[in-house]
């Protein structure tokens, strides 16, 4: 990377630079196969179409999903968790999730409470530890689904999704869970951790192009109960005027992202060559870097983790004397640091970890972030310390 | 020209066709997608073109990965 680049720390918002592999196969798909994927039988329609395929497979490939038709694309992991949440939970319903939430999540429970649907939030500790006894205590008859996030996107603390999944098998409940923070970054294998639905997005550390993202539907969940969010052209069953029923025509209505699809199937691969395993170490490396740093500097506090607490990498900081928005503005302009402040659409994470309403600077690595460009940032982060004093 | 005898594969939708694709070419089955005959659907997408002689293995194949077949057409 060259010194002319600045050092950008908002991967947890959008990841930053991509694998040149991305880029490639993006501009090879707009070329060389134009078409609508399974809207024809031209030849440039099926190139489209294959990379589609060649997507879901590399999709089902890091998160252990042995049937890749059971993966819906779509735009985001927002549209995903709304297609999981309001697709599946009716007026009568309950479900349950954690105050560590992203509004992705929270938004659209909140518009579920107003229609009948109940809502327990169950509380998690500033240092990220998830009160387990709390979410058992809050199931009772009527509770359909857990859906929880797997690691804050404030924080970066992991939440523990494999004792959870293993509960909600117990209790016969659904388990959704929110991997926009942690797909292509921690390893998640849908079997092990026992979860039926996982909604991922594409752009962050699955290192893909904005505009992908999808849902996967486990085996475990009933596709006959289960309303698409949108209805429309699926290329499939054209004679009729009503929506296909199975997977994943019954959720992908309107053409799909061929050309972002494209990105994200070699972003994927990219990161399958490399081991999820060793992205995640190195994530943990970065972070500790970073802690170290912080510690050394007066004036500035981060929040730390609970013992045994995994994290995803980002870390959040606040300034005695100097507003977030004030230091996220200075670093950009002074420091040419990238990263992002406030609340990070998680309004009731930040008042879990007690930040509300002013909120954190949110200081979020990548995989091509190296010692030497955090380093940088900590002079940066130590001058506004030294200036606000 | 002589052709060798050959059947279709109908899927639901392309999507299927695409996963079929895949799988029969990792187990070295030779396939080609086509359009999907008129008279057999009014699908607007593609369906799979195998050899005859290897219609039960690939029937066989489909279903143990999970590919939802919507019928098989000797031509």
């Amino acid at each position: 990377m060259s010194a002319a680049r600045p050092i950008y720390l908002d991967n947890a918002a959008t990841s930053w630079p991509k694998p040149e592999v991305v880029t490639a196969a993006m501009i090879r798909c707009i070329d060389e196969a134009g078409g609508n994927p399974g809207r024809a039988g031209h030849r440039m329609s099926i190139a489209a179409g294959r990379i589609v395929a060649e997507a879901r497979q590399a999709i089902a490939d890091i998160f252990g999903v042995s049937d890749p038709l059971r993966i819906a694309f779509g735009p985001n992991g927002t549209e995903a968790l709304n297609l999981a949440l309001l697709g599946l939970l009716r007026a009568g319903d309950h479900v349950i999730t954690s105050a560590m939430e992203h509004n992705s999540v929270m938004r659209p429970l909140r518009a579920l409470e107003s229609r009948g649907v109940a809502l327990s939030v169950v509380p998690c500790s500033p240092s990220g530890e998830l009160d387990l006894e709390a979410l058992e205590a809050a199931i009772d008859s009527r509770t359909k689904l857990v859906v929880l996030t797997h690691a804050s996107n404030v924080t970066g603390a992991v939440l523990p999704v494999a004792r959870v999944g293993r509960l909600c098998r117990d209790r016969e409940l659904l388990f959704l869970v929110d991997a926009a923070a942690t797909a292509g970054a921690i390893p998640i294998d849908m079997n092990a951790l026992c979860i039926d639905l996982l909604a991922f997005t594409g752009h962050k550390s699955l290192l893909g192009p904005t505009g992908t993202g999808g849902l996967v539907v486990g085996e475990r969940v009933e596709l006959a109960s289960f309303e698409p969010l949108k209805r429309g052209g699926t290329g499939s069953r054209s004679d009729l005027e009503r929506q296909p029923e199975f997977l994943p025509d019954v959720f992908e209505s309107g053409t799909v992202n061929a050309v972002g699809l494209a990105g994200l199937a070699a972003a994927v691969r990219w990161i399958l060559d490399r081991r999820v395993e060793t992205i995640a170490e190195h994530h943990q490396q970065l972070r500790s870097f970073l802690c170290r740093g912080l510690d050394q500097i007066e004036g500035v506090r981060y929040l730390a983790l609970g013992k045994g607490v995994p994290s995803a990498g980002t870390v959040s900081i606040t300034f005695e004397n100097l507003s977030p928005s004030e230091a996220g503005y200075r670093l950009d302009t002074e420091h040419d640091v990238l990263c992002r402040v406030g609340l990070h659409c998680a309004p009731v994470a930040h008042r879990t970890i007690g930040t509300f309403p002013h909120g954190t600077v949110r200081l979020s690595p990548g995989i091509f972030t190296t010692t030497d460009q955090l380093s940088a940032a900590l002079k940066g982060i130590d001058a506004l310390a030294r200036s606000a004093r | 020209m002589t052709t060798e005898p050959y059947t279709v594969v109908l899927f639901h939708t392309s999507n299927h066709a695409f996963h079929a694709e895949m799988v029969l070419k990792k187990a070295d089955i030779p396939c080609k997608l086509i359009p999907v005959p008129r008279h057999l659907s009014s699908d607007c997408g593609v369906c799979a073109r195998v050899a005859a002689a290897q219609k039960s293995t690939v029937a066989a194949l489909l279903e143990r990965s999970k590919v939802t077949v919507a019928g098989l057409h000797d031509l």
